[in-house]
């Protein structure tokens, strides 16, 4: 969908709700707003743009350029519009003598300070200040030259007010020349990021904006990076470097980011085929005009060089790769595909689906392993971070998916949030929820780590439970326990929407002493009055919310603590309600997405079990092929199968499965057993070292598709230029299909999801002319919701009752001991991405070059590491090399990192321990030892060696 | 056995660790109906082979074996 218009115009100040509406006229016009909205606002929504320069629907307004000055009938003077609300009956004119005197002025002394280089400044024709110019009707400044901020020299020599660009950050510049100190970016930062970054120092003529002490650039400040600055500013005073090097763009074409599971809508503004810059939609559902540093600035590696373009094939993996034919390698690889089935059963081959694909690609390479190998091989890396939540939810509530959308968070009281970091990992919703707590409400924060969250300015409440990694389900449990015995649950609520005598025998397991927080305190460290408070606290709120991330699911025990968290939320009666629920935050755009769409090895998509007679015949009869009734293989066991000789094929779509899994050694060992290894990805990642076949990927801005975020948001992924490697993905999929006698006709992405929405309730109503309407909607869309669900259960429980579950603490059998006596434990950093593929090949590095080995003064005291010094982290898994950082941000005895970069290898020291019921891999728990080293280990030194030859390349013929 | 099956008497030690403490039914149906939704032919076959040659396991995981199904031939 192409848009050549400017998509949403700026309405001056933000929307106001209110259940009271006032009736103005403005200019004549009658206009009805909510009662609160300012003149301006109530002006512009009567079409009416009144002057301004400070004043942005973005942020709350300032008032201070005095340009949108109005008369109003009865009042004195002439008061800002922006910063006057509206009234009943209010006459309002926006343009008189006296006003247009005024704004003259104003305009005239705006100017007298501004360098008239318009026609060379990058943000000609996208200025505000020009523009204004123009509308107030300025004809010329009287003011002789004198004082400025913008001469580099005068008459007399330097000029000592001028302050020169900062280029320090790789996205933007700052130019302090081309500043009016409206401080829209010093708001944004506060507002709409919560980062406080930027201030205005000095005052009168000496004001400026700052990036904090006098010695910081942008780069050095507390700058995160998020653009929202940027976005707001009316001059080129904060602009994109890619708008300065390219020029303003010409169309607009509407997208959904392919980073984290926020899925925040960006409008790509376009010159031809080239990305000028991406934007946060103001319009987008799940992010309301904010972005990160990822979304907004990050898409270069699309076009990075490292991308392969041309498919590749060799015999073996020892061999140097060959560009060949796309239909040679597709040839090549449906052969091996078939004579492995040959000779080794039908079972021998699968597929894995990446969670950073579209829904349409996912559903199709699901299709492939069910309809034309036959077998329901086919997984997802959900396995190794959200599985846990898809039963975990299923079992207590019904449905595997969060409960609310992100809007809910303005109405929470008190939010909880478990093993996920939202400021790096989420960063949008990280921003949104600051955004709440400055309002008031409080957090309670349960993780080994203190995470930035607790850091918020201006928070209310803030509690750290700074727990030992693996004792989750004891923490949460006990916190039911403190609500039990404290009778601080909602009877009514339990009473009515689960089972009463269900609710009684719960109460006795968890009133058993040994969940009492005095015992919890001795295995997880977490001092018991800090249980009790936290229980009280997320009981007394009249509204909790729950939030968690992989620091819940990757654990031996994942689902379990996803059940003894729905277990908090139904005992205090937080669901169902606006500002409450059960929210998993996802890790990737498409996790639920690729979870929902079937990727899973026993449940076709919307989470019906392949041994369902009605789902599979339904099937059967769509697709025309016989269906396997057995469950396949998940990913860990199709490593554990390869190894046993029996599984040997095998198609990874946009997963790099040798550097996001544990226990890396075990998982090449797999991938070097197998006949017939296909890698499709926009690069030679870690696991085409190991691959047959490399078919080259397109990027999301060169297809078409949706992407289901974590708020079950169904969203629409559109093409904004050609794919350079030829053919967008699902395209790619179904020529494979097609060689393996699939008989598929797509011809786009829409005749997928009308597949999809034939054969899923969930999605029976979701359509492309529906997304392309309402812009996104939320799963369950249907006829009984035809425009999406943002809230689930609300008049009870999608399998009827809620159910409650014992949560029984069952400790790891990862345990500390005299050779391994830290817990390792990873996570995520906020200008990086998973396995850093993407963010890597962008300026990201500037801020995040290396993974890091955050570790107590007090251990590394012990071991003799200094601040920055090479140390070895060895598991009875493997061991691997990265530079210590010295924080207390870490317990004593716990040890964490990032794993971001392939040199790092943070997984050659992760284990094969998984979650009871999904095998979702224990990454967030492994006993390590930590000691001084020289420099990488010996298995980082080979890894690179093998990792040089395998990605050699013939050269072609022609050169 | 080509690898180390044991993974298997220890994957399902663990389901035993959840459904030993459920209150609605009998451990050892909960951890084979687990089982027989999770775990492909393959893995099931082997897991009874491990448990009839005698394997070291929880009780209720030996008493699982008894209601985990193997797919008609």
């Amino acid at each position: 969908m192409k848009d050549f218009i400017i998509p949403s115009r700026d309405m001056g100040t933000p929307a106001v709700k209110s259940d009271v509406t006032v009736t103005l006229t403005v200019d004549g016009i009658a206009v009805s707003v909510p009662a609160g909205t300012s003149v301006m606002r109530a002006a512009a929504v009567a079409g009416i743009s009144v002057p301004k320069l400070c004043a942005t629907d973005h942020v709350s307004a300032f008032g201070s350029c005095r340009l949108c000055v109005v008369q109003i009938d009865g009042m004195r003077g002439t008061p800002a519009s922006c910063t006057t609300p509206v009234s009943e009956g209010m006459v309002v004119h926006t343009q008189t003598d006296e006003i247009a005197t005024i704004r003259k002025g104003v305009m005239e002394l705006y100017i007298s300070d501004h360098p008239l280089d318009c026609l060379t400044c990058a943000a000609n024709g996208d200025c505000e200040l020009q523009d204004m110019a123009g509308a107030v009707g300025l004809r010329e400044v009287r003011y002789e030259p004198g004082a400025s901020h913008f001469a580099k020299r005068s008459a007399e020599g330097p000029n000592p007010e001028w302050r020169p660009k900062d280029q320090s950050n790789p996205y933007f510049t700052f130019d302090p020349a081309k500043c009016i100190v409206c401080s829209r970016c010093v708001r944004a930062c506060e507002e709409v990021q919560g980062t406080f970054a930027l201030t205005i120092e000095g005052r009168g003529f000496d004001s400026r904006v700052s990036a904090g002490m006098q010695s910081d650039d942008f780069l050095s400040s507390d700058c995160v990076s998020c653009g929202a600055c940027v976005q707001v500013c009316p001059t080129a005073t904060l602009i994109e470097n890619k708008v300065i090097e390219i020029g303003t763009p010409e169309h607009i074409v509407k997208t959904t980011c392919a980073y984290c599971g926020v899925g925040c809508s960006f409008d790509v503004h376009m010159r031809g085929e080239e990305v000028v810059r991406m934007v946060p939609s103001m319009d987008g559902k799940a992010n309301r005009g904010h972005s990160c540093v990822k979304g907004r600035f990050a898409w270069g590696y699309a076009t990075h060089q490292d991308r392969k373009l041309e498919p590749m094939i060799r015999e073996k993996i020892t061999d140097p790769w060959r560009v060949v034919s796309w239909d040679e390698a597709l040839g090549f690889a449906a052969s091996r595909l078939r004579q492995t089935q040959a000779d080794y059963g039908r079972d021998s081959i699968g597929v894995i689906t990446s969670s950073r694909c579209t829904n349409e690609e996912t559903y199709l390479v699901q299709k492939l392993a069910r309809a034309v190998f036959g077998n329901n091989n086919t997984d997802t890396c959900a396995r190794v971070c959200h599985s846990p939540t898809g039963y975990g939810l299923k079992t207590a509530f019904g449905t595997s998916a969060g409960t609310h959308d992100f809007d809910s968070v303005e109405e929470t009281d008190l939010a909880l949030v478990i093993g996920a970091n939202p400021t790096d990992g989420h960063p949008v919703f990280g921003s949104r929820l600051r955004k709440r707590l400055r309002q008031g409400a409080s957090l309670i924060v349960i993780d080994p780590r203190e995470i930035d969250l607790l850091k918020t300015p201006h928070m209310g409440l803030g509690l750290h439970l700074p727990l030992r990694p693996g004792t989750n389900v004891a923490v949460v449990t006990s916190m039911a326990h403190v609500i039990v015995a404290e009778k601080l649950y909602d009877e009514a609520f339990i009473r009515e929407k689960c089972d009463w005598d269900e609710f009684l025998t719960y109460a006795e397991f968890v009133l058993d002493p040994k969940h009492a927080p005095e015992e919890v305190e001795k295995l997880s460290k977490v001092p018991a009055d800090l249980i009790r408070n936290a229980a009280r606290a997320y009981a007394a709120a009249p509204r909790a919310s729950i939030y968690y991330g992989l620091g819940v699911t990757e654990h031996s025990q994942g689902s379990t603590t996803v059940m003894a968290i729905a277990n908090l939320s139904m005992l205090c009666g937080n669901i169902g309600v606006p500002g409450t629920g059960v929210n998993p935050l996802r890790g990737q755009n498409n996790v639920q997405g690729s979870c929902d769409m079937g990727s899973f090895p026993h449940e076709y998509p919307g989470y019906r079990h392949v041994s369902d007679t009605e789902t599979r015949e339904l099937y059967q009869r769509v697709w025309g092929v016989e269906l396997s009734p057995e469950p396949g293989l998940r990913i860990p066991n199709m490593f554990d199968e390869a190894l046993a000789g029996r599984f040997r094929g095998l198609y990874c779509q946009g997963e790099d499965i040798v550097q996001s899994d544990p226990d890396t050694r075990h998982v090449t060992s797999a991938l070097s057993a197998m006949d017939i290894v296909i890698v499709h990805d926009l690069f030679l990642n870690e696991t085409s070292n190991y691959a047959h076949v490399f078919l080259p990927g397109s990027s999301f801005l060169e297809k078409d598709g949706t992407f289901t975020n974590a708020e079950r948001r169904v969203n629409l992924v559109n093409r904004a230029m050609t794919p350079k490697n030829g053919y967008e993905d699902w395209e790619i999929t179904q020529m494979l299909a097609n060689r393996l006698g699939g008989h598929w006709a797509y011809t786009h992405p829409r005749e997928i999801m009308a597949e999809i929405a034939l054969t899923t309730p969930s999605f029976a109503g979701v359509t492309y002319d529906l997304l392309e309407r309402e812009g996104s909607v939320q799963w369950p869309c249907n006829e009984a919701a035809p425009l999406g669900t943002p809230l689930m259960h609300i008049d009870g429980f999608v399998r009827g009752k809620g159910k409650f579950m014992h949560t029984e603490y069952v400790a790891t059998e990862e345990r500390t001991g005299a050779r391994f006596p830290l817990l390792l434990t990873t996570g995520r950093i906020l200008s990086q991405y998973n396995v850093g593929a993407q963010t890597r090949r962008t300026d990201n590095v500037a801020w995040h070059p290396e993974d890091i080995l955050e570790i107590h003064p007090s251990d590394a005291e012990n071991r003799g590491v200094r601040e920055g010094d090479w140390v070895r982290v060895a598991s009875r898994a493997g061991e691997t090399t990265l530079r210590a950082h010295i924080t207390e941000r870490v317990a004593p005895g716990v040890v964490y990192t990032t794993f971001h970069h392939p040199t790092t290898q943070a997984n050659v020291v992760t284990t094969d321990n998984s979650d009871w019921a999904t095998n979702c891999p224990e990454f967030k728990v492994t006993a390590v030892q930590v000691s001084p080293s020289n420099g990488p280990s010996d298995w980082q030194s080979e890894y690179q060696t093998h990792s040089d030859l395998s990605r050699r390349i013939l050269p072609t013929a022609a050169e | 056995m080509h690898y180390d099956t044991m993974k298997l008497i220890r994957m399902a030690g663990q389901m035993a660790d959840f459904f030993r403490n459920q209150p609605d039914r009998p451990a050892a149906e909960a951890v084979a109906e687990h089982i027989n939704s999770n775990w492909a032919p393959q893995m099931r076959s082997d897991f009874l082979d491990l448990i009839a040659s005698g394997a070291e396991a929880d009780p209720i995981v030996r008493d699982a074996a008894a209601f985990v199904q193997l797919p008609a031939a």
